[in-house]
C-alpha cells in the first residue's frame, strides 16, 4: 500500500486528473475551486502534464470550449463552484445532450445573495435537471478517488454522460488531509486512454447538436433519460473494479452503524462525517438505535438501493443543504419523499434545512435533529420542513 | 433508408442524435413551408451567378445553357436571389396552396 501523504484537498484533486493524463482542461478561476486549477496550469507549464490548458474569459466559456475539446475526443476537466457554475448553465444542458463525458469537479458554495463564498449546496440544486451524473465526496481521498472513477465512468461507451464530483467548498476543498496516491502504472491499468465513439474528425465528418424538431426531440430526451438511468450500473461496476484494484470500495448510498436502527439520518457531503460522529454519541452514550445513510450519487438517483436501505426504519430525517424556495421540502428530502411515496411501510420523511452559506453544523445539531424527527413522527407533525441552526 | 427519421423509435438513432452522413438533408424536402417562390425569366438572365452565390440553401443549380434553375425541394422562399439578381429577373410569386 502507498504511504500517506498530506496534502490540500484541492492539490489531491489535481493530482487525480494528472493521474488521468487529461488531454484538455478549460476552466475560469472562482473562488473555492481556484486552488484545483491553479496547480494543474502549474503542472502544464512545468511540462508534468502534457495537455491543453485553455485560459477563458468566462465559466460561460470555459464549458464551451471543453464540448469542443471533447466532442474532438479529448480527456477534457474543468472546475468551478457557485456563480461560475450559474454562468455555464446554457452549456450544461447541451453537454449531456451531445453524450460528452467531461469531468467537472464542483467546489459547492452557495448562490448569491447575499453574496457569499461559503459552502452549501445551492448551486448543485440549481443545476439538478440538467442531465449530469453528480457525485459527493465527503473527505480528500474521497475526492482523488473519485475523480478517478469520474473519468472511467464518463467515458465508458455505455454511458457517456459528464459527471459533477462535488466537494464541499473550504471545509473540503481548502482542507489538508491525509492521501493515499496512486502510482502512475496503477492509474494507467485501471483507466486505459479515453477512446471516443464518435468525434469530430474531418475525415469522417459527423454533424452534432442538429435541431430537434417536434417530430424527434421527444426522442433525443427519451435516450437521453434512459442512458443517465442506465448509468447506474457502470457506476456500481467501476466503484467495484476500483476496490476489487485498490481497496477502497465505494456505494451509491453510503450506511454508517444502520444495524437494528429505528431512525435514520440522511446527509450528502463533507457533512457527514460530523453526522458519523453524532451517531456514535448517539449510540455508544446514550443507547439509541439511529444510524446515518449518506447519499454519494446524486444523479441518477439510487431509488431502489433507497428503498431497500430504509425497509422497516421508522424516522428517515433527511438534513438539505439548500432551500427550494415555497417548495414542499428539501431539494434531497422531496426526492426522497417521492422515491418513497408509493412503497409499503415508508418511514415518517422529517425534511430540515441547515448549513446554509457555509454555517456549521455541529454534533449537537444532528442529535437534536435525530430527536426532533423522532418527536415530530410520535405526533406525527405534517410539515414541509424545517430550518436549523437558525436564529429565530 | 430504411425508416423515415418521424417513423424511429428513441432506441432507432444514433448516439445523440448526430448526423453521421453528410450531405443526408438533401433527402428531405426542406422547402415544405414556403409561402413565395422565385420564378426567373430567362430571357433577361446575362448569367452572372449571383443568385448562385446568394443563395444561402444551394438551392439553385447551374443549368447546361449557363443560366440557373431552381431547387424547388429546398427553396424556402427566401427571396435573397430576388433581391441580389442584378437585371431583375427574378419574381417571388405567390405559392398558391
Ligand atoms: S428564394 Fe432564397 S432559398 Fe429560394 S432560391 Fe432564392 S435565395 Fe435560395
Ligand atoms: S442573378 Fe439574375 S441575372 Fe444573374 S444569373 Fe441569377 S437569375 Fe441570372
Amino acid at each position: 500500500m502507498a504511504k500517506k501523504t498530506g496534502i490540500e484537498v484541492s492539490l489531491g484533486i489535481s493530482e487525480a486528473v494528472k493521474l488521468a493524463d487529461v488531454d484538455a482542461i478549460a476552466a475560469y478561476p472562482i473562488t473555492p475551486q481556484t486552488h484545483i486549477v491553479e496547480h494543474l496550469s502549474e503542472l502544464v507549464a512545468d511540462g508534468e502534464l502534457n495537455a491543453e490548458f485553455i485560459p477563458v474569459e468566462s465559466e460561460h466559456s470555459a464549458m464551451s470550449v471543453c464540448a469542443g475539446t471533447a466532442a474532438a475526443g479529448a480527456r477534457t476537466y474543468t472546475a468551478t463552484s457557485s456563480q461560475g457554475l450559474a454562468l455555464m448553465n446554457e452549456i450544461l444542458f447541451i453537454i449531456p445532450a451531445l453524450r460528452l463525458p467531461i469531468v467537472m469537479t464542483l467546489a459547492n458554495r452557495a448562490l448569491s445573495g447575499p453574496i457569499s463564498i461559503w459552502n452549501d449546496h445551492s448551486d448543485l440544486m440549481s443545476v439538478r435537471d440538467t442531465g449530469w451524473i453528480a457525485i459527493f465526496a465527503e473527505n480528500g481521498q474521497e475526492a482523488f478517488d473519485l475523480t478517478l472513477q469520474s473519468f472511467k465512468i464518463a467515458e465508458d461507451h455505455r454511458v457517456l454522460l459528464p459527471i459533477s464530483v462535488n466537494i464541499d467548498g473550504f471545509t473540503l476543498s481548502h482542507v489538508i488531509e491525509p492521501h493515499e496516491f496512486l502510482s502512475q502504472e496503477e492509474v494507467n491499468e485501471f483507466l486505459p486512454p479515453y477512446q471516443p465513439l464518435v468525434q469530430l474528425n474531418p475525415d469522417k465528418p459527423v454533424s452534432m447538436g442538429m435541431v430537434g424538431i417536434p417530430e424527434i426531440f421527444f426522442e433525443a430526451k427519451k435516450a437521453q433519460d434512459v442512458a443517465l438511468i442506465e448509468s447506474k450500473a457502470v457506476i456500481k461496476e467501476v466503484f467495484k473494479d476500483f476496490g476489487d484494484r485498490f481497496g477502497r470500495y465505494y456505494n451509491v448510498i453510503e450506511s454508517y452503524r444502520t444495524e437494528d436502527a429505528e431512525t435514520l439520518l440522511l446527509t450528502m457531503g463533507s457533512i457527514s462525517e460530523t453526522a458519523m460522529e453524532a451517531i456514535d454519541v448517539m449510540r455508544d452514550e446514550q443507547g439509541r438505535r439511529v444510524g446515518l445513510l449518506r447519499l454519494r450519487l446524486w444523479r441518477p438517483f439510487p431509488v431502489d438501493e433507497l428503498r431497500e436501505m430504509v425497509k422497516g426504519v421508522k424516522t428517515l430525517a433527511v438534513i438539505d443543504r439548500a432551500v427550494s424556495f415555497g417548495g414542499t421540502g428539501g431539494p434531497v428530502a422531496g426526492e426522497i419523499r417521492s422515491a418513497l411515496y408509493s412503497t409499503a411501510d415508508r418511514p415518517y420523511v422529517a425534511s430540515f434545512i441547515a448549513g446554509l452559506g457555509g454555517r456549521d453544523v455541529t454534533v449537537k445539531d444532528f442529535m437534536d435533529m435525530a430527536a426532533l424527527a423522532e418527536k415530530m413522527e410520535a405526533e406525527g407533525e405534517i410539515h414541509e420542513y424545517k430550518m436549523i441552526g437558525v436564529r429565530e | 433508408m430504411a425508416k423515415n427519421f418521424n417513423e424511429m423509435t428513441w432506441k432507432e438513432y444514433s448516439l445523440a442524435f448526430m448526423v453521421t452522413r453528410p450531405g443526408c438533408s438533401a433527402e428531405y424536402r426542406t422547402g415544405d413551408w414556403r409561402s413565395q417562390k422565385p420564378v426567373v425569366d430567362k430571357s433577361k438572365c446575362i448569367k452572372c451567378g449571383i443568385c448562385y452565390l446568394s443563395c444561402p440553401d444551394g438551392a439553385i443549380n447551374l443549368a447546361a445553357d449557363g443560366t440557373y434553375d431552381f431547387d424547388y425541394d429546398h427553396c424556402k422562399g427566401c427571396g435573397i436571389c430576388a433581391t441580389e439578381c442584378w437585371t431583375g429577373c427574378i419574381s417571388m410569386v405567390e405559392e398558391d396552396k
